[in-house]
């Protein structure tokens, strides 16, 4: 009689939390672990570029010019006489910092404001939500603009300043979503349980709200990679001979018709990152949801 | 009229093939009104909405049977001749007036789309036509209301408008799902008498499907008890109320709820007093008295019932004292503590003694939390419990409520609507309170599961010494549990009075008419 009734006090005591569960359910999604593959393996290959890069990136050879790929460079060269291989690595140091550190700033701030937004109402969840609005309404390029000029031109603050736009976005989707949670019965029931509001969002809220917010997260990645290109190429961003993926990209295909490799080598790096990002991004949100996958 | 002959439907999905309706065979005939009873997930919807090509295919399949209507299969049709068999020879009312109306066309539009649809009609002959129908449903002043839209009606009287759809292309049966599930008594007391009315008027066959004998038991002829799919038990209204063959029809019987508690009556002091209670809203520039000057008194240890109408305030008297909405003024004094008083510190420590069970257990439990997760919090938030002692508390609030402690992991869609009321329950007591407020909390239930949920509750009631306010829309549910009965109207007390006192000697007209809207009639008068 003992025996089971121990056993599975040891089994309530040890619990899942949520995240284990969720683990557990995306370890079973095969595309979402390619994608976590794919991204772990870029992010690992990023760090260590400075050591395992085949050449330095200031490193060029006007003489030899655009060169297919052959054995001393496994991806070509550019008109330069640059190793593309190298170029894309540390392409990807930039492009990938820009695209997590951004995002997850902008993650933090708009899940916070919107959160709170959302379960205060009333005046504060319209001032709040005014001053997304008047942010919104600012020309963005201004913004950045304004931004280097005043602090110069600085890695960091690119990071911050993309950060600090995209955030705005998140804020309103939690915001919409804690709005129509904060009605439903069980956060009633957590107040007259003597929940603390601040207890009551992150328990009860912003657990449920998470299924649109990782959907939005992997489209808000790519698109602040592409932003940080768009950047760049007006010179606001990254400056050569530093490079991003986004400025390959945008190189490549200026000389897309004489050397296709300078476009198709940092192009498959992008579209592989944007596939992981998506599969792992739809993994997450059914692993998320107990609802949807039956064990 | 209608003839089933043995009807199999399963439902194919990824965990393997589901049979939903296995073999059954019944019939409807002209002028009469067939019930089909039985749980949820017995089948019973699903049987009647294939009649209609109304089953999704895949994943549903139709493995077997008839159904022959007028001489055609109706299980054989084509798409193109349900589609007119579909609103003009066969017609559905639906359980949810305001999700099966479309909230932006008017109700006038609504009606006439059928008609134009089969009959190609003119349009001011269709308006007047739907103007008819209204009169006959009961909608008063048909003329002024038939361009509004759906949500200017009240739930009955969109309820009545379905039925007018229904009707208008003169079908010649009726199929009608739980039409009266999401309304007050006294209203289902009405739809069903205009049911009935309009079925001997216009001889027309009904098909009703319920999961409540208790309602079918005064216009029904024949009764059909489904259960898993199968059919249990057919026989004539009076033959399955008295005898009743099948264990499983018995079972149901019994889980009506008839015949009141032995109340007691206590002479302790009152444990909550409510003065002078006010709770408005704001709706505009005016106000909505949801709540308006009430004033009474539970006794400790009593179960107090407030019954009322939707609208009459009962649930936002209970959200009231638990301080879920803001009151507009008056006193709530609960063991000599003035709860509309407490700062935010004291009131969290006020709140491990009162407590609240909703009516919804899919809407009350955190979809991502487990069992487990749910019953810890309370222990752990009032300090009742440590991380390492927690586990074994749990386990005891599980046993104490019913629930096997192999479920301590699982999430709520993982129960049914019984069980997680269980789980909903307790989380209420988890922190043994002494005050709970119970808001409707076996109305969302099968009538069986209502049953087991009102006995666990009187149970815990003495096991846990509970002061109860039990608020329900449904007399004949309070009557079980409660010693004493408060009836709310719009807002202000109509009459307070012992249970026994209150069947037996209404004062108020207004009491009269909700004791008559109780279902089941006709099975009282037999019972008697």
């Amino acid at each position: 009689m003992t025996t089971p009734v121990i056993a599975n006090i040891i089994e309530a005591e040890q619990g899942t939390s949520l995240w284990q569960d969720a683990w557990l359910r995306l370890s079973r999604n095969r595309l979402a672990l390619f994608g976590l593959a794919v991204l772990v393996l870029f992010i690992l290959i990023a760090t260590l570029t400075p050591w395992i890069a085949p050449y330095s990136y200031t490193q060029h050879d006007l003489d030899l010019g655009a060169t297919p790929p052959s054995a001393a460079h496994w991806l070509g060269t550019d008109i330069f006489g640059r190793d593309m291989l190298t170029q894309i690595m540390y392409g990807g140091r930039i492009s990938l910092a820009v695209g997590f550190i951004a995002t997850a700033v902008a993650l933090l701030i708009g899940i916070t404001w919107g959160a709170i937004a959302g379960y205060a109402g009333g005046r504060i969840d319209a001032v709040m939500m005014r001053m997304v609005d008047i942010i919104y309404a600012l020309p963005f390029m201004i913004f950045i603009v304004l931004l280097m000029v005043v602090f110069g031109r600085n890695m960091l603050l690119l990071f911050l300043a993309i950060g600090a736009v995209e955030w705005l976005t998140m804020a309103r989707i939690m915001r919409s979503q804690v709005q129509s949670l904060r009605q439903q019965e069980f956060v009633e029931a957590a107040i007259s349980l003597g929940l603390s509001p601040a207890t009551i969002v992150r328990r009860h809220l912003i657990p449920n709200a998470l299924g649109p917010i990782i959907v939005y997260t992997t489209l808000t990645i790519p698109s602040v990679m592409l932003l940080e290109a768009f950047l760049s190429f007006l010179g606001l961003g990254v400056q050569p001979p530093q490079t991003s993926w986004g400025l390959l990209i945008s190189y490549g295909a200026e000389s897309m018709e004489e050397y296709p490799w300078l476009l198709l080598y940092p192009g498959i790096a992008m579209t592989l990152t944007l596939f992981s990002l998506n599969f792992l991004g739809d993994g997450l949100r059914d692993a998320l949801d107990v609802r949807g996958a039956k064990d | 009229m209608l003839t089933v002959e043995n009807l199999g439907i399963s439902f194919v999905t990824r965990m393997g093939t589901n049979k939903a309706v296995d073999g059954i065979s019944f019939t409807v005939e002209a002028g009469k009104i067939t019930a089909i009873i039985g749980e949820s997930g017995s089948g019973k919807s699903v049987a009647c909405y294939s009649l209609l090509g109304l089953i999704p295919q895949p994943p549903g399949r139709i493995d077997s049977g008839r159904a022959l209507f007028q001489g055609q299969d109706l299980l054989q049709l084509t798409e193109a001749q349900l589609r007119e068999t579909r609103g003009r020879d066969i017609a559905m009312v639906f359980q949810d007036p305001m999700t099966c109306l479309n909230p932006y066309m008017t109700v006038g539009n609504q009606l006439m789309e059928p008609l134009r649809y089969h009959k190609k009609v003119s349009k001011a002959q269709a308006r007047e036509r739907a103007l008819e129908l209204l009169e006959e449903v009961g909608i008063r002043d048909p003329a002024s209301t038939i361009d509004n839209y759906p949500h200017q009606f009240s739930g009955g009287m969109r309820q009545r408008v379905m039925i007018a759809m229904a009707l208008i292309n003169e079908p010649k049966l009726l199929i009608a799902d739980e039409p009266t599930t999401a309304l007050d008594v006294t209203i289902q007391a009405q739809i069903l008498e205009l049911l009935a009315a309009l079925q001997k008027k216009r001889n027309i066959g009904i098909l009703f499907i319920s999961h409540d004998l208790a309602v079918v038991a005064d216009i029904a002829d024949t009764i059909v008890v489904m259960q898993e799919g199968k059919i249990v038990e057919t026989g004539n209204r009076d033959d399955i109320f008295r005898h009743a063959q099948q264990p499983y029809t018995q079972k149901l019987l019994q889980a009506i709820p008839t015949g009141g508690k032995s109340e007691v009556l206590q002479k302790s002091e009152p444990l909550l007093s409510i003065r002078n209670l006010s709770t408005w809203f704001r709706q505009g520039k005016t106000h909505v008295k949801a709540v308006d000057d009430v004033s009474f008194e539970i006794r400790r240890g009593e179960v107090l019932g407030l019954v009322g109408e939707s609208g009459s305030g009962k649930s936002t008297i209970g959200r009231s004292i638990l301080r879920l909405v803001p009151i507009t003024s008056g006193e709530v004094i609960f063991d000599g503590t003035d709860i509309t008083a407490l700062a935010a510190r004291e009131l969290k420590n006020m709140r491990s003694r009162l407590q609240i069970i909703f009516q919804d257990p899919f809407a009350s439990l955190n979809p991502r939390m487990t069992v487990f997760d749910t019953l810890a919090e309370p222990l752990l938030l009032h300090g009742l419990d440590n991380r390492s002692t927690v586990g074994a508390s749990v386990l005891t609030l599980m046993d104490d409520v019913g629930l096997a402690r192999s479920f301590v992991r699982k999430y709520p869609h993982e129960f049914s609507g019984g069980q997680r009321q269980r789980i909903a329950i307790g989380r209420a007591l988890a922190t043994r309170p002494e005050f709970v407020v119970a808001d409707e909390p076996v109305s969302a239930l099968d009538v069986t599961i209502q049953a087991q949920i009102l006995d666990l509750m009187r149970e815990l009631g003495k096991e846990y010494s509970l002061t109860i306010l039990f608020i329900s829309h449904d007399l004949a549910v309070v009557r079980k549990l409660a010693d004493r009965i408060v009836v709310l109207q719009k807002g202000k007390i109509v009459e307070q009075a012992r249970t026994s006192e209150l069947f037996e000697q209404p004062q108020q007209p207004y009491t009269r008419q909700l004791l008559q809207s109780i279902p089941g009639r006709a099975l009282r008068v037999n019972a008697t």
